[in-house]
């Protein structure tokens, strides 16, 4: 079922002559994301420096660096929650704008709307973009069965424990099919079970939509597990300190001697933080 | 794949009609107490009354007072109107202004909370307003308006309309900011964010505003029919007091608190239909 949807979502991508265009006539085509000497201040807090990098279509990309370095301060940027001091950040070789580009964003803090049942949760982006009844009906079933929402499609927020309400807050971003989706800490105050379970859906969505995924997060050997490539900050004021790319086949195994190698080698580099 | 873990599923079915047993019970004694509370009252009214202890020109007993009740719905005695008439001119006056606060008041509040130029615009004035007493205003009322309905609700209006809008301003202005970036990250407009995150995020204030604006209006009317009124609750207990009839001025009272206390009940339907998913 979810899977007539996704061809369809091609389709519809392909379609799309003059995306198509711009993407091949300039030469960063392959290029989803692009921080060019990205800095901020909060007053006279410095926070982020000349931050330059790329994150390619269909990448996925950890972000790791202390807590208080920028990281969410990163993401708001590239949503244009806040405004950058200096530089700029290109999503689609475009000034990065939410109504134009199709994102998600998780964010770090508990965000369901306290007001709406579980399933108008998940059905709320869909409806601020406008896609057609049957669309979200089809979207959001998928997203309470993959969840295991089913007993919950009526309840609300406050009713769930803290780790069901992030479920939520993570199928409503799943069910938007974004192709830019951004992840701050989404999984920290979860059980390990569940989190596992959710980084495998996320590495699964990924591979079925295509979709860029940027995933901050604290834990070393979540950002191993999932990562393509990791990209760890310096406390504040924050640069890029490495980039470590993850050349590991997948399902990835935690004691896989390069996986540890990995693991170790990241650790290492964040030890002096 | 891994499943969804199932147990923690259950459990929270479970704990869910736990406390909604819970609740229940809570509820039905809450409400066996009330009942309880009111029968009481009624009954030590009664007795003093039935007591001798204060002279019967002073205090009329509970059933008095319904007795009276059903002759004055008939007996326009002694201030010239039968009691539905007086009902429906408070009603009509308390209504008018009332509703018009509320469709004046909210939606005003909840702009200026949202939009900072219009709060610039408003605020000044507002300010200024804000702390006059309503009651205030009736001798002014008076001279623009005379006595009729206009000026009537004209004050009720005013004091409905300052809890409405203060509460709706504040309300909306306490949006929890992650779910505005919530809505502006699935690229959603100004308009759309306030109609669909701080509208609905402003609706418990907007309730516990227009709980206000209801005792305010009520109050306010009976005080503005006292002072210029040919008709209403408050003119007739006003009439009961020149002609030393204590059982008319007390039958005003009750009447007034009866239609008060409906419109609470009134209320709080509303509201749970509004903000049911608090309580759930
Ligand atoms: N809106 C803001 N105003 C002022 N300072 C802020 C604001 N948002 C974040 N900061 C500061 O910027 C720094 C980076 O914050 P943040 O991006 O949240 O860090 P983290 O990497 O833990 O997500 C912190 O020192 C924080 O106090
Ligand atoms: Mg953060």
């Amino acid at each position: 079922m979810p899977r007539t949807d996704l061809r369809h979502n091609d389709q519809a991508r392909q379609g799309a002559s003059s995306s198509m265009e711009r993407r091949m006539s300039t030469p960063d085509s392959d290029i989803k994301v692009e921080v060019r000497n990205l800095t901020k201040y909060f007053g006279r807090l410095h926070v982020l420096d000349d931050i330059s990098f790329n994150i390619k279509r269909g990448e996925f990309v950890c972000v790791v660096g202390p807590t208080g370095c920028g990281k969410t301060t990163f993401l708001n940027l590239l949503t244009r929650i806040y405004s950058p001091t200096r530089g700029d950040l290109f999503i689609d070789g475009e000034s990065a704008d939410p109504k134009k580009h199709n994102l998600a964003f998780v964010f770090q803090e508990p965000s369901a709307f306290p007001w709406l049942t579980v399933e108008k949760n998940l059905r709320f982006g869909l409806e601020i973009k406008k896609l057609a009844k049957d669309v979200i009906d089809e979207r959001v079933e998928m997203i309470i069965k993959m969840l295991g929402l089913q007993d919950l499609r009526d309840r609300y927020p406050h009713q769930l424990s803290v780790s069901s309400e992030q479920r939520i807050i993570i199928g409503r971003a799943f069910a938007m099919h974004p192709d830019l989706l951004l992840m701050d800490e989404p999984y920290g105050q979860m059980d390990v079970k569940l989190r596992f379970f959710l980084e495998d859906e996320v590495i699964r969505l990924w591979q079925e939509l295509g979709t860029t995924v940027v995933f901050i997060t604290h834990n070393i050997e979540e950002a191993v597990y999932m990562a393509q490539r990791i990209l760890i900050l310096s406390t504040k004021p924050t640069t890029v300190k490495e980039e470590v790319v993850v050349d590991l086949p997948r399902p990835r195994r935690f004691d896989d001697p390069d996986f540890v190698a990995i693991r170790n080698y990241v650790t290492e580099k964040i030890k002096w933080w | 794949m891994t499943q969804p873990p199932s147990t923690a599923r259950l459990s929270e079915a479970e704990r869910v009609a736990l406390v909604k047993r819970q609740k229940k019970r809570d509820k039905r004694t809450a409400t066996a107490l009330s009942v309880l509370g009111i029968l009481g009252f009624l009954l030590l009214w009664q007795a003093i009354a039935a007591s001798g202890l204060l002279s019967e020109r002073f205090l009329a007993s509970p059933l008095e007072i319904v007795g009276l009740f059903f002759v004055k719905l008939v007996d326009p005695s002694p201030d010239g109107a039968v009691l539905g008439v007086n009902i429906l001119s408070s009603l009509t006056v308390a209504l008018t202004g009332f509703g018009l606060a509320i469709v004046i008041g909210i939606p005003l509040g909840l702009l200026m909370g949202w939009y900072r130029a219009f709060d610039s615009f408003m605020r000044p004035v507002f300010e200024i307003i804000r702390p006059i007493p309503p009651v205030s205003w009736i001798p002014l009322t008076i001279v623009w308006l005379g006595i009729d309905l206009k000026a009537k609700a004209f004050i009720v209006f005013f004091a409905a309309f300052v809890p409405c809008l203060i509460n709706a301003y504040t309300g909306i202005r306490q949006t929890n900011p992650v779910l505005i970036n919530v809505a502006k990250t699935c690229g959603a407009s100004n308009f759309t964010i306030f109609w669909k995150v701080g509208c609905p995020s402003a609706m418990t204030m907007v309730f516990a505003g227009i709980r206000v604006a209801l005792g305010n209006s009520w109050a306010t009317l009976v005080a503005a029919e006292m002072l210029a009124a040919d008709s209403g609750l408050g003119y007739m207990i006003i009439m009961g007091r020149q002609f030393a009839r204590a059982d008319i001025v007390i039958l005003g009272i009750a009447v007034i608190g009866v239609i008060g206390t409906l419109f609470v009940a009134l209320l709080n339907v509303v509201e749970n239909r509004v903000l049911g998913w608090k309580k759930q």
